[in-house]
């Protein structure tokens, strides 16, 4: 299928960018929610093609970035522990925790094994019985049926060394939190096309009707990106709030039901803590206690971490779109991909990983 | 009984060996030269090599000597289109060719896990001649030890190599003018893709085999027609992105490439996708990068399209401008601009 | 994390109790979970995150591309009578 070149169509592109040229009459401040679609606008080169009136923000949307360095740390301490085999998607292994990450502790002879699905996991539960098998469930509503359905998995062929440590964000609360926030400068939304396709559409009609925001469901081709930003400013500049389904060959309106009802098998709404921002009420799911023989967190003692932040790291203000990862001191010298202070420069949808890769022109 | 004390010397008979490799044959005794014997001198020839010295002796004949050298430690050890040997050998007679030097010594030496199979190092072994004869170059010093099973994944094997260069040639990665071409000779990802698929890791499957091969003939047929080449490079571990960012670190220019032009197999695209991974980063080992005046081109396509291993060459870019802080840029197909930086960190573990 | 590509199912089995498939990108094969899309048939598209089908893909780009072009042409035709 041909999807690169219909989708990345130049002269497209370019009719886009001169419609949305002439009905822009002023400066919009659009964040763009997902760590995907940062990195789109990036790599494709869109984002330096934008008109000047567009500001970019980028949201919170990279769930490497947003694993509360709690979790990091209990990952780091329940990899470091005997007979455990500790999986998790290649992305989290450097991310620093207080005084480790889980590179550190697989070089130091642990045995963490990156995996590219949970099911994999599973799997080397099944051939390992005598070893205790995690895996570090980090994501945002796209990896929430994938990871549900290992757990549902593990209980129906009784595999009892399989359990996770959870960490699923939801978009919806950040969305709230970002909005209702004093120094909030977003005007407008790219909501996550992945996302939407897994939860459908629901959740964003209040959003957008509380604080009078325009919201834009894209893909991540940059046809889509483009897309999705000349209907939201076509809002804005009308007046006019609602939520648009631009991505309509992905997302229905009610999302993927068997998914959903997947994700509630074996999930429930909970708080959640999110690095660099804090904790926003009821943005994050658990597993039920129906599958609590499968939680990492109650399997492992891992109490009494103490944790603390790198004093110069600027992730949070950088997730929240108050900073840009240029305007931090340490952005591209002390902080690198190579020698990363903070999850934004590990993760390949981080902002400042991708600021610094792609460049700022 | 008095036999007890026996067993625990070493025996001097051959131990019947499951056809594996056993630490004996790395003591450099018996073991050793049997193994050496119906191995590797069963492809291995020549005249230098059959002196039987620790030492090989070369002369220069008024020529400048070029050598190099390389450890592989691929997993898996086959993989589509090759074997560490062959990835051996051709990987030090590129690393020479590039100079612009004709390569043709090679030394080797292993280092192999108790356990293994001898009919797969005799498979390697062959694999290493085959490559050796296509690239007319001769193996002629060796080594071999063996670790105790665990401390060595299967085999690990280090090549050096000779090359002579003759003509007067300064062909090197500080040669870069604003102005040049800057070509490659055929499609990039395919090596790494192939040998990541080989792995099983990751439940995909693709058709893509490993590009590897000894390009030293390839590099000839060029430089008989035109002497004009201001830089050559395989991009191996890192990509052409990384490859590029080293020459113009060297060279201190930007490079500006062209999204467009830049040849990609789809699957190899596809497989990028899927892992979230950038082709231009990804490693090749059959593929050479050469950056030269723009009115040379013509002729370097002419050579390169007329060999086996050049026929997707093309034109991806170009030397912008000098610079103190050289960049790579990349004009994207959809007509933006974004930076094409080194490759930091893994992005994928032993494949060279 | 929201890496998700379109493919095209090739085969559905059951493994260990799980619909999984076969999703052809291209010419590269990879065993997707198929759990989450249980209307899907072979030969239908599939969004593949992480080994993971998210959601089936019509798959019609021309159309979609057709539209959209459409919705161009109609906002520069409105900015077109605003100017009169």
């Amino acid at each position: 299928m041909n999807k690169t070149y219909t989708y990345q169509n130049p002269d497209l592109i370019k009719r886009s960018l001169d419609t949305l040229s002439k009905i822009l009459t002023k400066k919009w401040a659009i964040m763009e929610i997902c760590g995907g679609q940062t990195h789109a606008f990036m790599q494709t080169g869109l984002s330096g093609m934008l008109p000047d009136e567009i500001e970019l923000i980028h949201g919170p949307g990279c769930p490497v970035c947003v694993t509360s360095l709690e979790l990091v740390d209990k990952a780091v301490a329940i990899a470091s522990s005997e007979n455990v085999i500790f999986t998790s998607y290649g992305d989290m292994l450097r991310v620093p925790g207080s005084e480790s990450d889980l590179f550190s502790v697989r070089a130091a002879g642990g045995d963490v094994r990156v995996v590219y699905s949970p099911i994999e996991a599973l799997q080397i539960a099944e051939n390992n019985p005598d070893k205790e098998v995690v895996f570090f469930g980090i994501g945002f509503e796209t990896t929430a049926p994938s990871n549900a359905i290992s757990v549902i998995k593990a209980e129906e062929r009784k595999i009892s060394n399989y359990s996770m440590l959870v960490s699923h964000v939801r978009v919806p609360p950040a969305m709230h939190a970002i909005l209702s926030a004093e120094n909030n400068r977003v005007q407008g939304f790219l909501a996550a096309g992945h996302v939407c396709a897994i939860m459908g559409l629901a959740e964003y009609f209040p959003i957008a009707e509380k604080y009078h925001t325009p919201i834009t469901v894209t893909g991540f081709e940059p046809m889509d990106l483009i897309r999705g930003i000349l209907e939201t400013v076509r809002m804005l500049e009308e007046g006019s709030t609602s939520v648009v389904n631009a991505y309509k060959r992905v997302v229905s309106p009610q999302g993927n039901m068997q998914a959903k009802r997947i994700i509630d098998q074996a999930f429930v709404e909970c708080d959640r803590q999110w690095r660099g921002i804090g904790m926003i009420p009821m943005s994050g799911w658990k597993l039920n206690t129906v599958y609590a023989q499968y939680d990492a967190e109650l399997k492992f003692d891992v109490e009494n971490i103490k944790t603390h932040e790198s004093e110069i790291c600027i992730s949070g203000l950088i997730l929240q779109g108050i900073k840009k990862p240029y305007e931090c001191p340490a952005f591209g010298t002390q902080c690198t991909p190579q020698n990363p202070l903070g999850a934004t420069m590990v993760s390949s949808e981080g902002a400042c990983a991708a600021y610094y890769r792609y460049g700022n022109i | 009984m008095e036999n007890n004390k026996f067993e625990n010397f070493s025996c001097p008979l051959p131990i019947p060996l499951n056809g594996q490799v056993a630490i004996g044959h790395g003591s450099g005794g018996t073991l050793t030269k049997n193994l050496i014997t119906s191995v590797f001198y069963k492809y291995f020839h020549n005249p230098i090599l059959d002196a039987g010295n620790d030492f090989a002796e070369i002369s220069a004949k008024g020529s400048k000597i070029i050598t190099s050298t390389d450890g592989h430690v691929i997993d898996p050890i086959f993989f589509p289109g090759g074997d560490i040997g062959k990835l051996a050998v051709a990987g030090t007679v590129n690393d020479i060719s590039v100079s612009g030097a004709i390569p043709k010594y090679l030394t080797a030496s292993f280092i192999i896990e108790e356990g293994f199979p001898i009919k797969d190092l005799d498979q390697i072994a062959q694999s290493m001649q085959q490559c050796a004869l296509e690239a007319d170059v001769k193996i002629i010093s060796g080594d071999t030890k063996v670790v105790e099973k665990g401390k060595a994944d299967k085999i690990f094997i280090s090549t050096a190599g000779i090359g002579f260069l003759k003509n007067g040639l300064i062909i090197n990665g500080s040669q870069a003018k604003p102005g040049d071409a800057v070509v490659v000779s055929g499609t990039i990802g395919d090596h790494g893709i192939s040998v990541l698929a080989a792995r099983n890791e990751l439940g995909f499957s693709t058709t893509v085999i490993s590009d590897v091969a000894p390009l030293n003939n390839m590099i000839q047929s060029v430089l008989a027609l035109t002497h004009h080449i201001h830089v050559m490079r395989d991009p191996t571990r890192g990509g052409v992105a990384t490859t590029l960012n080293e020459i113009a670190m060297q060279s201190k220019v930007n490079i500006t490439l062209d999204e467009e032009k830049i040849p990609i197999k789809k699957q190899v695209h596809a497989a990028c996708d899927i892992l979230g991974f950038d082709p231009l980063y990804v490693a090749n080992e059959g593929k050479v990068l050469f950056i030269l005046p723009e009115r040379e081109v013509s002729t370097l396509l002419k050579a390169l399209h007329a060999h086996q291993y050049g026929k997707n060459a093309v034109v991806i870019g170009s030397i912008s401008q000098s610079s103190n802080s050289p960049k790579v840029l990349m004009h994207t197909r959809i007509g933006g601009t974004r930076i094409v930086d080194m490759l930091s960190g893994a992005m994928l573990p032993r494949i060279c | 994390m929201c890496l998700g590509v379109p493919g095209k199912i090739i085969e559905i089995y059951e493994s260990e109790k799980t619909k999984m498939g076969k999703v052809d990108f291209d010419g590269v094969t990879l065993e997707v979970c198929l759990e989450a899309v249980p209307e899907a048939s072979i030969e239908d598209y599939v969004i593949v995150h992480a080994g993971f089908a998210i959601s089936t893909l019509s798959n019609d780009e021309a159309a979609e591309t057709l539209k959209y072009l459409k919705e161009i042409d109609e906002i520069n035709q409105q900015l077109h009578s605003q100017n009169i």
